[in-house]
């Protein structure tokens, strides 16, 4: 089996048990949606405030939930799959991509629940030709996908794996945070979008390059 | 040609020595028993011989693979390992997870239906595997080596929770792998079981053979 087949196997296989295991749309996306409706509640009744803060609350619920999404316990793969697996002669970063495929594709499910929410409930100028901020968004999801991705990978089978994966995750997930919410600024100020864009990429690329590197090393230390 | 070779191999886990100064031989059409206490080291070995564990200290052959070196990920595919756990994903089908390692694999699709007619569960291939009994994982596991055809055959604990049909599934996985020039090393912690299913029977103690 190639290398995209066996990527797009695992990919597959994730989505299949998250549609039984269902714990992005009864758990994440619930809890993700109240923590949107929270901060307007705490800010009070100042609409400037609650529609300026509006898409940088959008990126920190999007920022915290993905975490969620891509450290689920549904996602993970115990030693005995991993053994089975590696006698396979699966290639360990076609696991890994598979695997943050999956999380992108749902990632972006839940940032698509969350902006019409946000929208609702912030009521924030969306500049025009807001829709272009897509792009860094998706991208920007990827990159999310992948950190977690990782941080479950390295975490897997540590008893402090809770509270080690969210401090790798937090300060990788600094170009992405940036990249994302300024994208909607530079639009609001009639700037391009095009520097977020290529800081986006760049992280993206970085991480897909780090994983290929790491992929085997972190497979055989995980036995 | 050997099928495995361990000379004075050794593994430490942490600063924890489970494994000191094992020799072995397995040689094509064997049945190797491996007996010993919880704790004896009986897993590691396996795992050794899976070549998913590189030694310690000491040397290790596997179909023609030195132990820890890049060599090993060639003979993997032909390595069948039934850990003391079933290798099932609870969210999927129990058809679902033989047809996951099908495709990994690069096998036939039609062989996972027909290894889950043969061990006895066609009628349950659409039950998860996380609301299916032990006794049932344990044969979708054997369904999976059944599928594989490894030459190097090792089984952890292979007979635990089975019932007699189950385990003359087991019996006739063993026959297979060795009349076709492969080999079977066994671990359990009753002598008694492994002497009558194999050639003959090591006695793991403490991590070294008694």
């Amino acid at each position: 089996m190639s290398f995209w087949s066996q990527t797009l196997e695992f990919a597959r296989r994730d989505l299949v048990t998250e549609r039984r295991a269902g714990e992005v749309g009864t758990i994440v996306l619930p809890f993700g949606a109240v923590a949107l409706m929270a901060f307007p509640l705490a800010l009070g009744i100042d609409s400037d405030v609650i529609s300026r803060v509006g898409p940088a609350v959008f990126w920190v619920v999007v920022f915290l939930f993905t975490m969620q999404i891509a450290l689920r316990q549904s996602a993970s793969d115990r030693p005995h799959h991993r053994a089975t697996l590696a006698l396979l002669g699966v290639d360990p970063f076609a696991r890994l991509l598979g695997r943050s495929l999956a999380a992108t594709l749902l990632i972006g499910l839940f940032m698509a629940v969350m902006f019409p929410l946000m929208i609702l409930f912030y009521s924030p100028d969306l500049p025009p030709g807001w829709g272009t901020a897509i792009i860094p968004a998706a991208l920007a999801g990827l990159g999310l996908a992948q950190i977690g991705t990782l941080a479950a990978e390295v975490t897997a089978g540590l008893r402090a794996r809770s509270s080690l994966a969210p401090l790798i995750v937090a300060p990788l997930a600094i170009p992405f945070l940036i990249g994302g919410s300024q994208a909607l600024e530079s639009l609001g100020r009639g700037a391009s979008i095009l520097p977020w864009v290529l800081l986006v990429s760049a992280a993206d690329l970085a991480l897909a390059v780090t994983s290929a590197l790491i992929a085997r090393p972190l497979e055989e230390a995980s036995r | 040609m050997t099928i495995a070779r361990l000379d004075g191999l050794s593994v430490v886990l942490g600063r924890v020595p489970v494994l000191e100064g094992i020799d072995l031989v397995v040689a094509p059409g064997e049945r190797v028993g491996i007996a010993g206490p919880n704790g004896a080291g009986k897993t590691t070995l396996l795992s050794v011989l899976a070549t998913l564990r590189p030694p310690s200290a000491g040397a290790g052959e596997v179909l023609g693979a030195r132990l820890g070196t890049p060599a090993v990920t060639a003979v993997r595919p032909r390595i069948g390992w039934s850990t003391h756990e079933p290798a099932l994903w609870d969210e999927l089908t129990l058809l679902e997870n033989l047809a996951h390692i099908a495709r990994l694999g690069g096998l036939d699709p039609d062989l996972p239906g027909r290894v889950l007619e043969q061990v006895g569960l066609a009628g349950a291939a659409s039950r998860l595997a996380g609301h299916s009994s032990n006794g049932m994982r344990r044969r979708v596991d054997l369904a999976r080596l059944l599928m594989l055809r490894p030459t190097l055959l090792l089984l952890d604990e292979a007979q635990a929770g089975l019932d007699a049909a189950a385990s003359e599934i087991v019996d006739a996985l063993c026959r297979r792998t060795v009349s076709n020039a492969g080999a079977v090393v066994m671990v359990s912690h009753d002598p008694v079981l492994l002497e009558t299913r194999v050639d003959r029977v090591m006695d793991l103690t403490a991590g070294s053979f008694r």
